[in-house]
């Protein structure tokens, strides 16, 4: 058809045209009706797909290099800003990764009391700490429980680590506790190895507790676990008390004196057992029957011996005078302190008929065995 | 009107073709002009002798089946759009550029409208509003357009 055709043939194109109109429309129509329908243009469009693929192909390069080109581009504010991110939710993390570690120690430490509690089946009650003293002269816990919650004065103090000191003064919300390494605190103690018998000082810091005066020829050696021997009855035996770090001579090559690392973790933890009783169920049967009215005990008699606080040295000082009356101090003077210590026992063998100190004596033989079993 | 680029016509739809599949940015995805349209009103206007409504819709059902649109409604839309051209391409020839890109914008405006129309009659989801700024891309695209296929078609910048 002639771009400039005229009127009447325009009209002629035109009727033409708009019936080729309707039938290219009525197909098409057909075709999107069709296809929305039924599926089987489906396989034709799957035919063309192989063709078309190419085509997307090439189509998409452009927007492929685009991408890569603002990937490398934004490559640097993009880093910048996760790298910001990420640093922010690394100490979010940390934060919160120190609070579990804070919250699954507490954890541990109380499963720890937990099962020094069942483990001897002792009677004991958890006092929080309420205030630490720690220096050199006061080596003093504050617990938040006092008389009212039936603490008494000379209970016996433990953690899970072992002995940690003794209550020396109560009020009826508060009670204070004497710390094993207060500088005047002393207790009976002995090898859990072989049952030899020695006394532990205090010596005002936390981390270390003095043997003093042990004969050079007695079977002791660094390393070796010691416990609570029980005599004076205060303190129920078979507590670990802790480990020998060092032996070394005294200034008169007679004896020994060692360190020793306390059992207990005296400057930890924010809950301590007090003890009501001493093992009920202890491997040395008559032990516990004698021990209790000494724990529970009067300070009267004999009971008293090594461990009673600030005048605990007076104390250990009458209960070593009984057989030798040589011991004035026993840390003074270890020449003469050490065989002090050596004769006490003795005297508790010999002097069979206190009753406060027969059964004691008793266990200090069969010691090889019950600390084992307290030390698992 | 001599037509010694053959090759002219083929590459120029396949490119339409290209540009129409080509990725977008998702916030340009409305507003991607339709190519193909403003190509064949090119060869409509430009070439009635060998382009009328039977190219149009062979290259409607090519587009479906490239664009992977309903069989058809390319084709339905580029026939409306190729039987309309030919009507006023007599007036449309001796338009200044100006008012072709007027005269386009509203073919595809209309193009627009049967789209919507398909859509509803189908029952499909509506089209979002930006959709319908899509004629205003085509509008303001259809000089360059026009410009470089006649400049390719003819071999030489035409003057208007």
């Amino acid at each position: 058809m002639p771009p400039y055709a005229g009127p009447s043939a325009a009209r002629a194109g035109d009727v033409a045209g708009t019936l080729r109109l309707l039938a290219y429309l009525a197909l098409s129509v057909t075709l999107i009706v069709l296809d929305h329908r039924g599926g089987w243009l489906h396989q034709a469009r799957q035919q063309a797909g192989l063709v078309v693929g190419p085509l997307l192909a090439v189509a998409g390069w452009p927007g492929r290099m685009a991408e890569r080109l603002r990937d490398d581009a934004g490559t640097l504010s993009q880093l910048s800003v996760e790298n910001r991110r990420l640093r922010n939710e690394l100490l979010v993390n940390h934060a919160r990764m120190a609070r579990m570690t804070t919250v699954a120690a507490d954890n541990a430490r109380l499963r720890d009391l937990l099962d020094t509690a069942r483990r001897g089946s002792l009677d004991v009650q958890l006092a929080p700490v309420l205030d630490v003293d720690l220096d050199p002269t006061r080596q003093r816990l504050l617990l938040d429980a006092g008389s009212s919650d039936g603490v008494r004065t000379g209970q016996s103090v433990i953690d899970a680590g072992g002995l940690l000191g003794q209550v020396i003064d109560v009020t009826p919300m508060h009670s204070t506790v004497l710390l094993l390494t207060d500088a005047d605190h002393a207790v009976p103690v002995a090898i859990a190895r072989n049952g030899v018998r020695l006394v532990a000082y205090g010596r005002g810091r936390s981390d270390t507790l003095a043997l003093a005066s042990i004969p050079l020829s007695s079977d002791v050696k660094v390393g070796d676990m010691v416990v609570t021997s029980g005599l004076g009855g205060r303190f129920p035996p078979g507590f670990p008390v802790g480990e020998i770090t060092a032996l070394r001579p005294d200034e008169s090559r007679a004896f020994l004196v060692g360190d020793l690392r306390p059992a207990a973790q005296l400057d930890r933890g924010r809950d301590v057992l007090l003890l009501r009783s001493a093992p009920a169920r202890a491997p040395i049967g008559p032990v516990d029957a004698n021990v209790d009215p000494a724990a529970t005990g009067d300070e009267s008699g004999v009971a008293a011996t090594a461990g009673q606080g600030a005048d605990g040295r007076a104390a250990g000082s009458n209960a070593t005078d009984q057989p030798t009356t040589t011991s004035t101090t026993a840390r003074a003077a270890p020449g003469n302190g050490a065989p002090a210590t050596e004769p006490v026992n003795k005297a508790a063998n010999r002097t069979t008929h206190k009753p406060a100190l027969q059964p004691v004596s008793k266990p200090a033989t069969q010691r090889t065995t019950q600390p084992r079993e307290t030390r698992r | 009107m001599r037509t010694h680029s053959h090759w002219v016509l083929p590459v120029s739809l396949l490119v339409a073709l290209l540009l129409g599949l080509l990725p977008l940015p998702p916030m340009l995805q409305p507003l991607r002009p339709y190519w193909l349209a403003l190509v064949v009103a090119y060869w409509v206007i430009e070439d009635p002798n060998r382009v009328g409504l039977g190219f149009a819709f062979l290259v409607g059902l090519l587009a479906d089946l490239s664009f992977g649109s309903l069989f058809g409604e390319q084709a339905l839309r580029l026939l409306v759009m190729a039987f309309i051209l030919q009507r006023f391409r007599a007036r449309l020839r001796f338009f200044p550029l100006s008012q072709q890109a007027l005269a386009i914008g509203g073919l595809l405006l209309n193009d627009r409208i049967i789209v919507a129309a398909v859509q509803i009659v189908l029952g499909k989801p509506s089209l979002p509003a930006m959709f319908w700024l899509a004629p205003l891309a085509g509008m303001v695209l259809w000089a360059p357009v026009f410009l470089l296929l006649d400049a390719l078609r003819l071999g030489n910048w035409r003057r208007r």
